[in-house]
């Protein structure tokens, strides 16, 4: 074990993509939920039973 | 009577010290309650593979080597990622997406809140090579499952103090994140109500769902298929509404089953000379450094939110966006009610909560993409 304080610079990078890459797929996850959401409300069921 | 006492004679004191932390893992899963389903075998496994020539693990005698049942257990179901993996459809099994589907924008909340994995992996770096530094941060996900599969896909060496710090701290979160959130919030921004609106969620929104996080995560997080997939299948066994029976016993029966395993196969790596040393301490603290930044960061990107928001968010809700399940969503939600009983955050910490779950194997799975 070796005590290398320049390797935390060196280390930024990852942290700054693997935030922005968790924001973005979770951005996506939440935009497709909503139109999942969206397409298959009750409410479009109920009419559909309905008619 | 010599031959009796010879194995004595192989006694060392390092193993002495790992019967007492054995001990202590016993103690707390039973006085305290802390995760026993996994301290408790963990520290019995502890106190086995320490004992003096231990036939509980592999070993050489006279040049010829031994296989051990909790070292063959170790290959069968830990080298191969299989014991976590399986759990996971237990644990996909027990869990009830509602909150975030009736409310999707909580999920940003558990993409902030690993904010502390990505810390700890800079702050960790300085200590350790990148593949420990990487499986170390993992900790901070608080979950188990994923810390293993992480740990031992990128090779650490320090398997056995990774899943001690991981499981401990997860049993720890009621001690851990309280000062954090209280110190990150006024007393003002603690009293917020949020509230809340329930919806239906119609069955083919639940059916669907797991299928396509699977698919989402699969393309963006080609390395976190497995974890996600057995997630998600679990919880598609639970939502399919067909597969009751299997879905109760994913839940409880597999559940338990691999949990038995999971714990006492990874004491295997507890062993003094692989245990005891002071990296151990180091990841202990590192641990306790990322679950201390993941509730930073998420209660620090609600405050962050709040500046643009008409409708005010309590902060404290993004504490929640950890793994520990349902413990961190409580813990908000029992923090609110003492700031004022009438505050009742349940649902939406429990959003957070259960995003959290979603988010941390994503991120486990970036970690993977990066340095695998």
């Amino acid at each position: 074990m070796n005590f290398e304080p320049m390797n935390f610079i060196g280390s930024l990078p990852y942290m700054g993509w693997g935030m922005l890459g968790i924001l973005i797929v979770m951005g996506i996850i939440i935009i497709v939920t909503v139109l999942l959401e969206r397409l298959t409300s009750p409410k479009k069921e109920e009419k559909k039973d309905e008619q | 009577m010599e031959s009796l006492f010879q194995n004595l004679g192989n006694l060392t004191w390092q193993q002495v010290v790992m019967w007492a932390i054995g001990g202590l893992l016993i103690f707390l899963a039973i006085k305290k309650e802390m995760e026993p389903t996994l301290l408790l075998p963990l520290g019995f496994g502890a106190i086995i593979v320490n004992l003096p020539m231990s036939s509980a693990v592999s070993r050489v005698i006279e040049g010829v080597l031994e296989e051990g049942p909790l070292s063959t257990l170790y290959e069968a179901g830990i080298a191969n990622e299989l014991f976590p993996l399986i759990l996971f459809i237990g644990i996909g099994a027990m869990i009830d997406f509602g909150p975030i589907l009736t409310n999707p924008k909580l999920m940003l909340f558990g993409a902030a809140a690993q904010f502390g994995i990505f810390f700890t992996f800079c702050v960790a770096s300085m200590f350790f090579p990148t593949n420990d530094a990487a499986s170390i941060a993992v900790i901070g996900a608080a979950d188990g499952p994923t810390s293993i599969v992480v740990a031992q896909k990128l090779g650490s060496q320090y398997l056995g103090a990774i899943m001690v710090a991981a499981y401990s701290y997860m049993a720890l979160v009621p001690i851990i994140q309280p000062p954090v959130i209280k110190l990150l919030t006024t007393k003002k921004e603690r009293l917020i109500r949020m509230p809340y609106k329930p919806a239906n969620v119609s069955k083919t929104t639940r059916i669907l769902f797991p299928i396509i996080i699977t698919v989402i995560t699969g393309i963006f997080a080609p390395s976190s298929v497995s974890l996600v997939g057995f997630l998600m299948f679990g919880n598609l066994i639970r939502e399919c509404g067909v597969l009751d029976s299997l879905s109760e016993t994913a839940q409880k029966t597999l559940a338990n089953l691999v949990t038995i395993f999971l714990g006492i196969t990874i004491a295997s790596q507890m062993q003094a000379e692989q245990f005891l040393r002071p990296e151990t301490l180091l990841i202990l603290g590192l641990g306790f450094f990322a679950f201390v930044f993941d509730t930073a960061g998420g209660v620090i990107f609600a405050k962050i939110m709040n500046l643009f928001l008409k409708e005010k968010i309590n902060p404290m809700i993004g504490a929640a966006g950890i793994s520990a399940f349902p413990m961190s969503g409580r813990i908000v939600h029992n923090m609110g009610r003492k700031e004022d009983p009438e505050n009742f955050l349940l649902m939406h910490s429990i959003g957070v909560n259960v995003s959290g779950q979603i988010a941390s194997v994503i991120a486990g799975g970036l970690i993977l993409n990066f340095f695998m």
